[in-house]
């Protein structure tokens, strides 16, 4: 579950935590364009430095660090896909001549993998800053002020808020059928998915439970009575907001850029020189 | 049978919820753990099945330390009755709900349907038996979740806030049947919150506040104490506060229970007629 716990809201003053979600999010929607960009090891290590300082500035190390943590096992199935696909099927590397047999062949599908891995890791973690640092508030009167329906921007924050909760609860249960014996990592890979089942029934049923008591509870408080709805903030964009909103696009030119005009070595390739 | 020494506790997110705890239950006891909320109640009592592990200090089942065993094999000996029965609740009928533990602890088939018998009739739900548990009114489902861990007769058994939401009647059958568990030596630990349930049983009291127990003693001598009490943001039971109330007409400060307080005011009345 840790890696949920990288993506709670941690309320800390900070001026990662007071920029604008709009900015903040293009911000990290520019990483995720630029992760998709680039297929090498060297640009995407370059990449995952990025969101580093905001890390820092935001004072969510820990908890960013946990969700990287969290994102490990998913990390490892990544890249053992890659690096056995890559194995029986090299006809998609233009330096390998199948069957693989040599070492650089080897690096070479190793590179691959890793760099696929690499851009899972930047992808995770660029959204956590974001999530980490942005209330579920904000992110809705964000939407909302970018002219979103709010059914829509309610769903959405609901969705988000619950991510947590969810994962507490799951914890809760699973804390539960293991006092009642169940042994969750025991067995073969079929009977360990099965052993999750006595977890996601009660987990479905509550959260059905709990979007049926939302509903009506919203309904109480007067939900869609006026299609006019004020609010009692509003974002605007200020300084550091202006200069975060340049360096994405600086940074979105710069990327499209290399990506059609430079080629970037791989780490192989230079290794090899 | 339980033995915790020098227990510390921390959450992955840093709170410690656990500063020194030194306690000893034994064989056959009956425990109320009390205090407010977040002073460490459900913390200490999910070190006992090994849900949680200790930061620092030791936990001892029967002489063996809960570091390095798992949940399930605690569990056989403790039973641990969860808040919410939502939480473990997850079977197509009542019946397979109770068997689900004791095919994970691998009983015999008719030593099962043995067992469920035992258990439907103990908790008076026999007639449920093929009912499905989510079709059950809280109580009853409530009465599932603890048959389910009954069922396989634990030596202790843990329950955590046992009368929440449940009304005036099951909350009564409830105490006489955790009574009669207590009364067939079994080591009962009850986590709550209900005074006048405390006041009811008469167990041993451990008043916890800020991850630390404050107080180890008899409920009639904790209880009647206003001024502990206070601490843990807990008031004494209704028929003590009338006591210390008319403390000036010479009535004794240190009842709970209501059967007492009848005759001690019946006696009062007579003498005076």
């Amino acid at each position: 579950m840790s890696v949920f716990e990288g993506f709670k809201f941690r309320k800390v003053s900070s001026v990662v935590h007071d920029l604008d979600p709009r900015i903040k999010f293009f911000f990290v929607s520019v990483l995720f364009v630029m992760a998709i960009l680039f297929t090498k090891l060297i640009s995407l290590t370059i990449l995952f430095f990025v969101p580093l300082p905001f890390v820092f500035m935001a004072h969510v190390s820990r908890q960013w660090l946990r969700s990287l943590r969290g994102a490990m096992f998913l990390a490892i199935f990544i890249f053992a896909t890659n690096f056995i696909f890559g194995y029986f099927y090299p006809t998609s590397f233009q330096q390998i001549t199948p069957p693989v047999d040599t070492l650089m062949e080897y690096l070479v599908i190793l590179e691959r993998a890793a760099a696929m891995t690499l851009r899972f890791v930047v992808l995770i973690a660029s959204f956590s800053v974001f999530f980490l640092t942005t209330s579920p508030d904000h992110l809705g009167l964000a939407l909302q002020q970018s002219h979103i329906p709010y059914e829509f921007c309610f769903a959405f924050t609901t969705a988000v808020r619950f991510v947590p909760v969810l994962a507490d609860e799951a914890q809760t249960i699973m804390d539960a059928q293991k006092a009642r014996g169940l042994e969750l990592e025991r067995g073969n890979l079929l009977k360990r998915v099965r052993n999750y089942i006595p977890v996601l029934i009660p987990l479905i049923v509550n959260a059905i439970r709990r979007s049926l008591e939302l509903a009506e509870s919203m309904e109480s408080r007067a939900w869609g009575a006026s299609k006019k709805r004020t609010n009692l903030y509003a974002l605007k964009l200020k300084r550091a907001d202006y200069i975060l909103f340049t360096v994405s696009v600086l940074m979105l030119v710069l990327a499209v850029y290399v990506w059609l005009y430079v080629s970037i070595p791989s780490l192989t390739a230079l290794l090899s020189l | 049978m339980l033995e915790v020494k020098d227990l510390y506790f921390s959450y992955p997110t840093g709170l410690e919820a656990l500063k020194g705890i030194n306690l000893t239950v034994d064989d056959g006891e009956f425990l109320a753990v009390m205090g407010q909320n977040g002073a460490g109640k459900t913390t200490l009592v999910k070190h006992f099945n090994g849900l949680l592990k200790p930061t620092k200090g030791e936990v001892l089942v029967d002489g063996v330390s809960t570091q390095d065993v798992s949940v399930a094999k605690l569990a056989r000996n403790v039973g641990f009755v969860f808040q919410n029965p939502d939480h473990q609740l997850f079977s197509e009928t009542v019946e397979d709900e109770i068997a689900f533990a004791l095919k994970n602890f691998g009983f015999e088939a008719s030593v099962i349907e043995k067992q469920i018998d035992w258990a439907l009739n103990l908790l008076d739900i026999t007639q449920y038996r093929k009912t499905s548990p989510f079709m059950l009114s809280g109580g009853e489902r409530k009465r599932v979740a603890l048959a389910s861990i009954l069922a396989w007769d634990p030596k202790v058994i843990i329950l955590d806030e046992p009368t929440i939401g449940q009304d005036h009647q099951q909350k009564e059958k409830l105490q006489q049947f955790i009574m009669q568990l207590n009364a067939q030596k079994k080591t009962v630990v009850v986590v709550t919150h209900d005074v006048e349930f405390v006041a009811e049983c008469n167990p041993r009291v451990i008043l916890m506040t800020q991850g630390k127990i404050l107080v180890d003693g008899k409920a009639e001598k904790i209880l009647t104490n206003p001024k502990v009490l206070a601490q843990a943001s807990i008031v004494p039971p209704q028929i003590t506060k009338i006591f210390l109330e008319l403390a000036d007409l010479g009535l004794p400060t240190d009842v709970i229970d209501v059967h007492e307080a009848t005759k001690i005011l019946l006696n009062r009345l007579r003498n005076r007629s």
